[in-house]
């Protein structure tokens, strides 16, 4: 099998262009945010300096979020577009796990957390069995406080990652009373040979979808959505209020 | 289509509408699908930037197939991609811009990143087949008022434009004022032609230092100032009025500027572009007013009017024809200037 794969969701814009066995080639820049003028010129140029084949390849593998509402969107159409163009299916890979993959076969507890603002993180919690992925608690946005309180009544060492981890890594310090390591740079942040390797485990599990139905995962509404559903709620309260 | 015809799929999503065409030689459009997220906007009384991108992520594959299947065609029979890069709402342009990106460098097909006025302006030529420039052109919309001097395809002067508000920008604050919602300029449209436009005199703005400059923000404050004093007073409200008045201020500023530049240029063709071309009010005036001149004018269907990717497939061709081409580093760029590049 053959893989593109591209991760926009956060600070790194990140492509890679694995095979089952072997990363053929792997591109991140970590500088400033250009998501939109770098992502596509590193898939291109890894492609070019590998000679892939375009048409050889089985699947786009993308991060479908948690992640910047507009980073995600770049990938994703990025992603949609390389699908449509080829004819390809696309890997959904939830941002967070493609995230943990960065510590495969670690059996500690892997926590990858993604800033989310208003003193939220996105995050999830992982581990690794036999060298199999364990979903611990599914990726969500969640205060800080109340991640940290998770990870004590684990009770287990664990390991952070993501941009949220330095962030955070002041609150997260004064509240954890697990032990905790925080992974160094080149481990830290999203990795699209890691998407790459997630989305290898879905694709051979037959979970693909076509270009055209991908969309990302935001797990959080709108700003504007957030204010209506309040109002909706606040204009119900006194309707009550009034009978 | 011969082996000389270029054949360019064109992609537009800087505002509310997903839009993709196919478009021959820049004026014969094989296609032109839009999808449109108007309804989803109503509830929020105006666009709501990040919903219109996710919406837009949703739609663009479906849409782009559609213009494929439309025109009866695959990526193979296309000879270059166009697709608008600002001005725009920049979540909602960065989906049309990654999503041509990645098809043009799939491909390998040429990109071409289009103004999206530059598009409206493009408009004229796929509904007039003969029309070349040197003309003149008002490109009116929810988010431009620009009076264009189009010396040739691709080259632009704007000579006036608007200090503060759109045109149809005050068309949505004074529909929303009035209770008749979003968006505006059908709503008012529609209310006019049951209305007086004589009811009440509302004020049309000169601009100090140019004869061509619009202000809008002035007649959406006197009509504010209008409806307040009504309520105060205890008057009733004839909304039908107050939307025929309102129009008949825009309209008739709009039309005495277009017109100076006739008389001051000489120019023998007028166009209109942009959603606002589409009110048979400004229409009707434009109409009259040329026809006392001797001055052609021009002006798109409905459907060229409001944003699509037919127009931005015309644009795309003149621009293909003088050898420009955009790189995978293109970027959406919200406050792009016409003739900027």
């Amino acid at each position: 099998m053959r893989i593109l794969a591209l991760d926009s969701s956060g600070m790194a814009a990140t492509a890679a262009i694995a095979e089952d066995d072997r990363l053929l080639a792997e591109f991140t820049i970590n500088y400033k945010k250009t998501h939109s003028q770098t992502l596509l010129p590193m898939l291109a140029e890894a492609a070019r300096m590998i000679e892939l084949d375009l048409n050889t390849i089985d699947a786009v593998a993308v991060a479908g979020g948690p992640g910047s509402f507009t980073g995600l969107r770049i990938g994703c159409a990025t992603a949609k577009g390389i699908g449509l163009a080829l004819n390809k299916p696309l890997v959904h890979v939830p941002t967070l796990e493609g995230l943990a993959w960065n510590f495969w076969g670690s059996e500690e507890i892997i926590c990858p957390m993604m800033d989310a603002r208003r003193e939220e993180v996105y995050c999830g919690i992982y581990t690794f069995e036999n060298g199999k992925l364990r979903v611990l608690a599914d990726q969500e946005a969640l205060p800080v406080r109340t991640l940290a309180q998770r990870l004590n009544a684990m009770g287990k060492r664990v390991i952070l990652l993501g941009d949220g981890s330095l962030v955070h890594e002041a609150l997260l310090g004064s509240i954890l009373t697990a032990p905790f390591l925080i992974a160094p740079p080149h481990l830290r942040e999203q990795r699209a040979s890691s998407v790459a390797a997630c989305a290898m485990e879905y694709a051979r599990a037959g979970k693909l979808e076509t270009a055209a139905e991908h969309k990302p995962s935001y797990l959080r509404v709108s700003q504007a959505e957030r204010e209506r559903a309040l109002r909706e709620k606040a204009g119900r309260q006194t309707d009550g209020a009034g009978r | 289509m011969s082996r000389e015809d270029v054949t360019i799929l064109a992609i537009e999503s800087s505002c509310d509408e997903t839009a993709a065409a196919v478009v021959v030689n820049g004026r014969d459009v094989r296609s032109n699908i839009i999808s449109s997220q108007i309804a989803l906007h109503t509830l929020y009384g105006g666009v709501v930037p990040e919903l219109a991108s996710r919406k837009h992520m949703e739609k663009i594959n479906q849409v782009i197939t559609e213009a494929l299947e439309t025109a009866d065609v695959t990526l193979d029979d296309i000879d270059a991609i166009g697709v608008t890069y600002g001005p725009g709402l920049v979540g909602a342009l960065l989906v049309g811009v990654a999503e041509a990106k990645a098809i043009s460098w799939a491909k390998s097909l040429p990109l071409i990143g289009v103004h999206h006025i530059e598009g409206h302006i493009s408009a004229n030529y796929i509904a007039h087949k003969d029309l070349e420039p040197p003309f003149a052109c008002l490109v009116v919309s929810g988010g431009h008022t620009h009076l264009v001097v189009v010396k040739d395809y691709g080259s632009y002067e704007i000579i006036g434009k608007t200090r503060d508000d759109a045109a149809g920008e005050a068309f949505d604050k004074v529909a929303r004022a009035i209770g008749l919602g979003y968006p505006g300029g059908p709503k008012i449209d529609r209310a006019a032609r049951e209305g007086n436009d004589q009811a009440i005199h509302f004020p049309r703005a000169k601009v100090g230092g140019s004869v061509y400059d619009f202000s809008f923000s002035g007649l959406k404050s006197a009509v504010l100032n209008y409806l307040n004093g009504c309520r105060m007073k205890g008057e009733e409200i004839s909304v039908p009025d107050v939307a025929a008045s309102f129009q008949k201020a825009v309209v008739d500023v709009l039309t005495e500027h277009a017109m100076h530049a006739v008389d001051e240029y000489g120019f023998k063709t007028f166009a209109l572009a942009g959603g606002v071309a589409s009110n048979t009010a400004l229409r009707a005036s434009m109409e009259k007013a040329c026809a006392a001149r001797g001055v052609r004018l021009c002006c798109p269907p409905p459907v060229l009017c409001t944003d699509n990717a037919a127009m931005i497939g015309a644009a795309a061709y003149y621009d293909y024809q003088r050898g420009i081409r955009s790189d995978l580093t293109l970027n959406a760029v919200p406050g792009l200037k016409l003739g900027e590049r």
